[in-house]
């Protein structure tokens, strides 16, 4: 890696990160864009936006989250202790509200009456209606009809929260083609609507915005792990989809040379399995896909693959730009784990530490054991618990075999 | 530079008229019947044709024009075959414009200088490349350029007077108005609001400025033709092809035919 390199400084003016990001959408939506990307500048700057996010991220969200020592995963594996940042004990459970909640505060800002989000499991969807329903505006949530049908319960959740959910047919019916319709609505609703993306993806100033605003989860991290074990972690360790959990892991540490960025991509059915795996960094490669350059899952005609992921969350077929810039500089690191070996990660955690993660983390939980290994027992590994399993229980029965 | 376009909008305007543009999806329902709809398009009044490239995430389209794009890429529709469908049409037609539309992605893995030799060869004048702002498309622009065609650029109601020059600035062929923010197949807005936008692109270019977005029958047709160089008619077309199947080149043709000659009846305002 390049230590000259000023991480901090990143995106640049045009939204990039080196040859990523930038802002690929219809001219329609260019001046909301350019319009955002404004008003985020002066909420940054404004010490009331600051103190608003504080006091709704310590009594409505319930931070700081813990830093938890998995002290029995830590001696099963025989490695390096291993601490969990446990952010699925949020309220919604997952760390989806962090960044729905400084959203609907530059929404607010920006004068705008109407949310609309995109939704794949369902945590970002239910974490938009949440911070919708607490600020009393109405809220769209596009979701796939495969996946309404996978995620039931979360369907139901974001309409007792007074969100509608709206089915989306088109292409393979699932979190591509919702954020594909949440595009088409917000070019036809310009004025009045302000579109919460879910992921460190999207155009310019949404993958810094994102980062920015989950960054919270690496500034807790940092102090709480000096705090208990008076240095910083050899590894920071996060799964990956679109990647906001682990951006917001990793930017706190981005200048710490020492600290090691893990993230884990979902490999599905294998990496080696055409179109089975959601790996878009370590099987796809860069394209212009909503809104920004990124690594993506594609065919050699630039067609998008849908990919697979047993977990519905990681189910994408992009990335983040700013991990294609940090793969691509060799700052971070990209692992991958299969839907089994997540399942058996998924069981182990549950069984040994009481806590039932989400399939999300289940996959940064697969590779934890070998990084603890490779460290051994002076290492140190903080792993981001970016969400709680309770969403999965039916996808999980089902992958086993059981019925509930 | 982009010669057919130059001197079909310089032939319209000899005959005091609006230009009918047509777009059509290449490989919908297949790659020969697709082909024969295009060579029907100028005898039926296309004036100039918009030739859509599939994308599997065509996210300024409405229903019809996403459903083209399915059809298209299950007919096997890729970006070489498309250029493919276009030289063909070239063997019989020299002068009828041609617009390769589509989104950014497929182009990008062909490479922006691959994509202009590919076009140029083909005998396409021009793209429009639906998710590259003027800010994202300087490497396309310039290659396009390099082999003198044109990167059509769009202008909508967003599209304020601060921002107007941004989208002027080395822009050549025509200026596509969008005249309504949403996507394709949406509403059309009235005649008065069309005039003014326009009004408005003229005094800021010379180029000709082409109306879109919504525009689906004669009545229609015929309002926009009275205030702007060309009307662009897409998603009305799309639905006859997607409706007739087999009979797709005859009924294309004959909704052509009712179109242009409303846009041609149009008495030109101003």
């Amino acid at each position: 890696m390049d230590a000259r390199r000023n991480w901090r400084d990143l995106p640049d003016a045009a939204g990039r990160f080196g040859p990523y990001g930038g802002r690929f959408v219809a001219e329609t939506l260019m001046p909301l864009v350019l319009d955002l990307e404004r008003a985020y500048a002066e909420a940054q700057a404004d010490p009331a936006f600051h103190a608003e996010m504080d006091g709704l991220l310590r009594d409505y969200v319930g931070r700081p989250s813990p830093m938890y020592f998995a002290e029995r995963l830590t001696q099963h594996y025989g490695g390096a202790k291993i601490y969990f940042k446990r952010d699925e004990l949020n309220h919604t459970g997952a760390h989806k509200i962090n960044n729905c909640l400084g959203q609907i505060l530059l929404a607010k800002r920006m004068g705008k009456t109407r949310i609309i989000a995109e939704t794949g499991a369902g945590q970002h969807g239910v974490a938009s209606a949440t911070v919708s329903a607490r600020f009393g505006l109405p809220c769209v949530v596009y979701m796939g009809a495969v996946d309404i049908e996978r995620q039931k319960p979360n369907v139901f959740r974001m309409n007792l929260l007074g969100a509608e959910v709206r089915a989306v047919t088109s292409g393979g019916a699932t979190l591509k083609d919702a954020m594909n319709e949440a595009l088409r609505d917000w070019v036809t609703n310009v004025a009045d609507t302000f579109y919460i993306i879910g992921t460190a993806a999207g155009p310019h100033p949404y993958p810094k915005m994102v980062r920015d605003f989950q960054s919270v989860i690496g500034r807790e991290a940092r102090e709480q792990i000096l705090e208990r074990e008076g240095r910083l972690p050899d590894v920071a360790l996060a799964c990956i989809g679109g990647g906001s959990n682990a951006i917001g892991l990793f930017h706190p540490f981005i200048e710490d040379e020492g600290v090691r960025l893990i993230g884990v991509e979902a490999a599905g059915e294998g990496l080696g399995v055409y179109n089975r795996h959601a790996a878009a960094l370590n099987g796809g490669k860069p394209g212009v896909l909503h809104g920004n350059r990124t690594y993506l899952l594609q065919d050699d005609e630039g067609q998008i693959l849908e990919g697979h992921s047993i977990s519905a969350g990681l189910d994408y077929p992009g990335v983040g730009p700013e991990h294609s810039y940090l793969k691509d500089s060799g700052r971070a690191q990209y692992l991958s784990a299969t839907d089994d070996e997540a399942l058996a990660a998924f069981q182990l955690c549950a069984e040994i530490e009481g806590i039932i993660p989400a399939l999300e983390p289940a996959h940064a939980l697969a590779r934890v054991g070998e990084i603890a290994q490779e460290l051994g027992p002076k290492g140190l590994i903080v792993m981001n618990l970016c969400g709680r399993g309770d969403k999965d229980i039916f996808t999980v029965a089902d992958a086993l075999g059981k019925k509930i | 530079m982009s010669n057919r376009i130059t001197a079909r909008f310089a032939h319209l305007k000899s005959e005091h008229r609006a230009g009918l543009i047509a777009y059509m999806m290449a490989f919908d329902p297949d790659g020969e019947t697709s082909l024969d709809i295009l060579k029907a398009l100028p005898a039926a009044g296309a004036d100039i044709i918009e030739v859509g490239f599939p994308f599997s995430d065509p996210m300024a389209e409405g229903p019809s024009i996403q459903k083209a794009s399915e059809r298209a890429l299950k007919a096997g529709g890729s970006l070489r075959g498309v250029m493919d469908l276009v030289s063909r049409f070239r063997e019989t037609d020299k002068t009828t414009p041609i617009i390769l539309m589509g989104y950014a992605n497929p182009v990008e893995q062909m490479g922006a200088h691959a994509f202009a030799h590919a076009a140029k060869a083909a005998g396409a004048d021009g793209a429009i490349i639906v998710d590259l702002p003027p800010e994202e498309d300087i490497d396309i622009r310039e290659a396009l350029g390099g082999q003198g065609l044109s990167l059509i650029r769009l202008a909508t109601p967003t599209t304020d007077d601060a921002r107007l020059p941004v989208v002027l600035e080395g822009v050549t062929g025509f200026l596509y108005y969008v005249s309504v923010t949403g996507v394709t197949g949406g509403q059309a807005i009235g005649v008065d609001a069309a005039a003014a936008a326009v009004a408005r692109l003229k005094r800021a270019t010379d180029l000709p400025v082409a109306v879109g977005f919504g525009v689906r029958d004669g009545a229609q047709a015929a309002a926009m033709a009275q205030v702007a160089d060309a009307v662009v008619v897409g998603s009305t077309f799309v639905d006859v092809i997607a409706q007739a199947g087999a009979d797709a080149p005859a009924a294309v043709a004959a909704k052509v035919r009712e179109l242009s000659a409303a846009v041609r009846g149009a008495r030109k305002l101003g």
